[in-house]
């Protein structure tokens, strides 16, 4: 059934899947620390990750600094945006149900998207591969900027894995999640947290919008369509699973590239469905404790 | 008495519109109204922020679209009929998603319209990126002739009606009252016996098909139906416009449709600033005004009530109670 299937689509789709993961890994990763410490589901994330392509842009076309300085000052850049959002428009209404809290971040996706589509249009901008070239391995062609995609995102997750699990900061960060008010009472400043956890989160958003910019094209809607994407993941990998979510990002990236392979056209919505089954299967999510259900 | 002048009023001037303002923007704001209806029946009164509305909307415009096109059925049942399978799917994804709370509720009914979006782009019957096209308005009863708009215009009209009634009478009954304690306090709903995840799968099913009967009339109007219908950027125009009316009221979905309707005909034609200026209402209406247009008017007249009950007789405990519920 599968013999017009040659080794070069298989790991071709392999890889694209595996890229497509990393992005996944690192965009669900932000959400979900986002998600855990402060119940806020981030909707401005997919906006974020386009911010962070754009400002790389914007740096490489107005002040002609590559791609290299963009991979740590466009983050920062963004970063600083998202924790004034935070300081300013979250926290405000983090008392209140979340929902609002959710709807705020909708709201600034929108105004966002819209401003970048007004003034660039909607038709996506270029930007140059820092890493042209390949190597030949025989069975199929491998980009050099690819490779270093999946490197670096791997790197990314497990650097930021090992900050939350393995630091005081994530320590504190964790125990923030857990019972605020006693975190509070040792002295440390839970909201001054809160507001640097955010500028994390989105900061890592815009570093997978830089890693992007050379791969997709940049342009104001890629984010808003991947964000869904990485909410299905996120709800799969157990809501504020920071782990499950990295795991469950790679995993669903190879998923799909495979389904390319076999069946093309449930290519898109197979996230999807793995989604319906493992809320049904598993409802807590497949990396989650059981009291987050 | 004034109520039922009010309605009296209200109903001459329904009648009297389409003499007056172009019906297809007309009947555009009810299809929005009974969508909103739906939609703060869920948020409003059950507490459930579906993030995925605009799938119930859309599918229903397909399947009210593709009966029109391929059979001879009559359009009330045509939309009626997108209704039912508007309900059928929220039943389906309501089994699937009534465990989860809040705001993951709202992701996940997300991904799921995003889901229902990709099907309806590869499924050979919605006509893929062009739509489906050139979709008839059978003759209403199999009798009466409705091609042209003013006639449409007074079956649309009908149909809101009847859901508005629907919806009014669903939110004051007595199941109305049990879906209010579910959005208020739902372990105490369940200690006291009733099955919350029951309850609110019934008003997620109810508010589907309503939903759905919105979409089916959206595409008889604008006799097409796209993808545009069931995509996501509709399912946050619907939350814009309920919060915008008001969460929890009777009349808010009315003025919440017809405000954003009215706002993006008259900002049609100035591309992006249609998503920017409804970022900014949200925003707006998020921090400032949270009870909507129809409730900041109720707050607004029960201030006034109580400082003309300071300044005329002393206190009046009347209107300490009147406060309670905003």
């Amino acid at each position: 059934m599968f013999e017009g299937i040659t080794s070069q689509l298989l790991f071709g789709q392999v890889l694209l899947g595996l890229i497509n993961g990393s992005f996944y890994a690192m965009l669900s990763m932000g959400l979900a620390i986002i998600f855990g410490l402060m119940n806020v589901v981030n909707f401005t994330h997919g906006a974020q990750y386009m911010l962070g392509a754009f400002v790389a842009w914007l740096l490489l076309n107005f002040l002609g600094l590559g791609y290299w300085p963009s991979l740590v000052i466009a983050p920062l850049v963004v970063a600083v945006f998202g924790m004034v959002m935070e300081r300013f428009l979250l926290r405000p209404l983090q008392n209140l149900d979340h929902l609002y809290g959710l709807l705020a971040t909708y709201a600034v996706a929108l105004i966002v998207e819209g401003l970048v589509r007004y003034q660039y249009g909607s038709t996506g901008l270029p930007y140059d591969n820092p890493i042209p070239g390949g190597i030949n391995l025989g069975f199929m062609f491998l980009p050099y900027y690819r490779l270093w995609v999946v490197v670096f995102s791997i790197v990314t997750c497990v650097a930021t894995w090992m900050l939350i699990e393995h630091t005081k900061l994530g320590a504190y960060l964790r125990a923030a999640n857990e019972k605020p008010q006693i975190v509070e009472a040792f002295g440390i400043n839970v909201p001054k947290m809160m507001t640097l956890t955010y500028g994390f989160g989105v900061g890592l958003a815009a570093l997978s919008g830089v890693l992007a910019a050379p791969i997709y094209q940049v342009s104001p809607s890629m984010g808003s369509s991947l964000m869904i994407v990485v909410f299905a993941v996120v709800v799969i990998g157990g809501m504020g699973s920071i782990v499950g979510a990295a795991v469950t990002g790679y995993m669903l990236g190879v998923v799909e590239g495979l389904t390319k392979v076999f069946y093309p056209e449930a290519a898109s919505v197979v996230i999807f469905l793995f989604m319906i089954v493992s809320l049904y299967l598993r409802p807590a999510g497949l990396f989650a404790s059981k009291e987050s259900v | 008495m004034p109520r039922l002048l009010l309605l009296a009023i209200i109903a001459a001037a329904a009648l009297a519109a389409p003499f007056y303002f172009y019906s297809v923007t007309l009947m555009t704001i009810m299809c929005f109204v009974v969508f909103a209806c739906s939609f703060n029946l869920l948020l409003g009164y059950t507490g459930l922020l579906c993030f995925g509305h605009a799938m119930f909307f859309g599918g229903a415009a397909y399947v009210t679209g593709y009966l029109l096109k391929t059979t001879s059925l009559s359009t009330e049942l045509a939309v009626l009929a997108g209704g039912a399978a508007a309900g059928v799917l929220g039943a389906l994804i309501g089994f699937l998603t009534m465990k989860r709370q809040g705001i993951q509720f709202a992701m996940i009914t997300l991904a799921f319209s995003q889901f229902i979006y990709f099907v309806f782009l590869q499924a050979p019957f919605t006509g893929g990126e062009d739509g489906m096209q050139a979709i008839p308005r059978n003759a209403l009863f199999g009798v009466v002739d409705i091609t042209s708009n003013l006639t449409f215009y007074y079956v649309v009209l009908a149909i809101t009606a009847l859901c508005v009634f629907v919806y009014y009478r669903v939110v004051h009954s007595p199941y109305g009252e049990v879906l209010k304690a579910v959005r208020d306090n739902q372990p105490r709903v369940e200690s006291l016996g009733l099955d919350p995840e029951k309850i609110k799968l019934v008003a997620f099913i109810i508010s589907a098909a309503m939903a759905g009967i919105a979409g089916g009339m959206k595409a008889t109007v604008y006799q097409f139906a796209t993808l545009t219908d069931a995509s996501w950027p509709i399912s946050g125009e619907v939350i814009l416009m309920t919060l915008l009316g008001g969460l929890g009221t009777l009349t808010g979905p009315v003025f919440g449709a017809a405000i954003i309707i009215l706002l993006n005909d008259y900002l049609a034609g100035f591309g992006e600033w249609a998503l920017v200026s409804q970022g900014v209402i949200f925003l707006v209406v998020i921090v400032f005004f949270r009870r909507g247009f129809v409730g900041e008017l109720a707050a607004f007249k029960r201030y006034l009530a109580r400082r003309s009950a300071r300044h005329g007789t002393a206190a009046a405990p009347g209107a300490k109670t009147a406060e309670a519920r905003g």
